[in-house]
């Protein structure tokens, strides 16, 4: 029985409400990645990016695994199990929608413009 | 870490949840933020999707207690959606009940049940929405899960960018 934890979508979004860790996931939701494979990109140290992926493998949205030197990192999808993706989604379009209704009726606060 | 949730796309699954937003809108009052939501033109500001990633194929907005709204429509991407939804009640500057079933690409996706409470709060109003819904037979398949993680980053993606 799935069950959906509040706890955990917002662990989830924390952990993509930021532009790094999102771009994180997004390479690798191309595949999976060394640390130093998703560090090239960024103009920031490599300690930065071990903290950002230790946020992301926190939520449970990507899983890595360490060989000899090297650390790769995969996507978890199974980590956003039915439940919460469904929650997830569902949220999302809700906060993406409220957004818009905030700027309309501080676009038009009297009253819809006739 | 653990996925809690074994359903493999064969099987008929339900999985119920909810999920509570709150937000305060500044500088208006619950009636307003009501209006947003009673009329046709105030909901279309803000309900549908965004000008140019949306084409409508029907849309219904009959707001009464027993009316109906719809917003059919297709995505830029091809998908296609329909939210189709029926009011059971509402108390003007106050609350809405409805209840509505989503469905993507012709497939019933979730039957849901929605309350909405607007209450005056300092300096402007609280919205609180209070969604229940049974999510039926999952998307599962050993491919469409992964599928659909990277199409929900990409939407979390738009999201957060604002």
């Amino acid at each position: 029985m799935a069950s959906a934890q509040p706890e955990r979508l917002d662990a989830t979004f924390q952990a993509l409400g930021d532009p790094t860790r999102r771009a994180l996931v997004a390479r690798l939701t191309q595949g999976p990645a060394s640390v130093s494979e998703l560090a090239a990109p960024f103009p920031m140290s490599l300690p930065a990016i071990h903290q950002h992926l230790a946020v992301l493998e926190g939520a449970g949205l990507i899983a890595s695994q360490k060989v000899g030197r090297v650390r790769t990192c995969r996507i978890e999808p199974a980590a956003l199990s039915q439940a919460e993706r469904w929650l997830t989604e569902r949220r999302a379009a809700w906060e993406g929608k409220l957004d818009r209704l905030a700027a309309h009726l501080k676009q038009f606060p009297d009253g819809e413009p006739t | 870490m653990t996925a809690t949730d074994t359903t493999t796309a064969a099987a008929h699954s339900i999985v119920h949840g909810s999920f509570t937003i709150e937000r305060t809108f500044p500088g208006v009052t619950p009636k307003r933020v009501f209006d947003a939501f009673a009329t046709a033109q105030g909901k279309a500001a803000w309900f549908a999707a965004p000008e140019g990633q949306w084409q409508e194929i029907d849309r219904v907005f009959d707001f009464r207690v027993g009316g109906r709204e719809r917003l059919h429509g297709r995505w830029a991407s091809g998908d296609e959606t329909d939210f189709d939804a029926r009011y059971f009640d509402i108390v003007p500057g106050e609350r809405i009940v409805y209840a509505y079933d989503m469905w993507h690409q012709g497939r019933k996706l979730s039957v849901s049940l929605a309350a909405i409470e607007f209450k005056a709060a300092p300096g402007g109003t609280l919205f609180r929405m209070t969604e229940h819904g049974a999510f039926l037979d999952g998307y599962d398949d050993a491919g469409s899960r992964e599928e659909g993680t990277i199409g929900l980053v990409a939407q979390l993606e738009r999201y957060l960018a604002g």
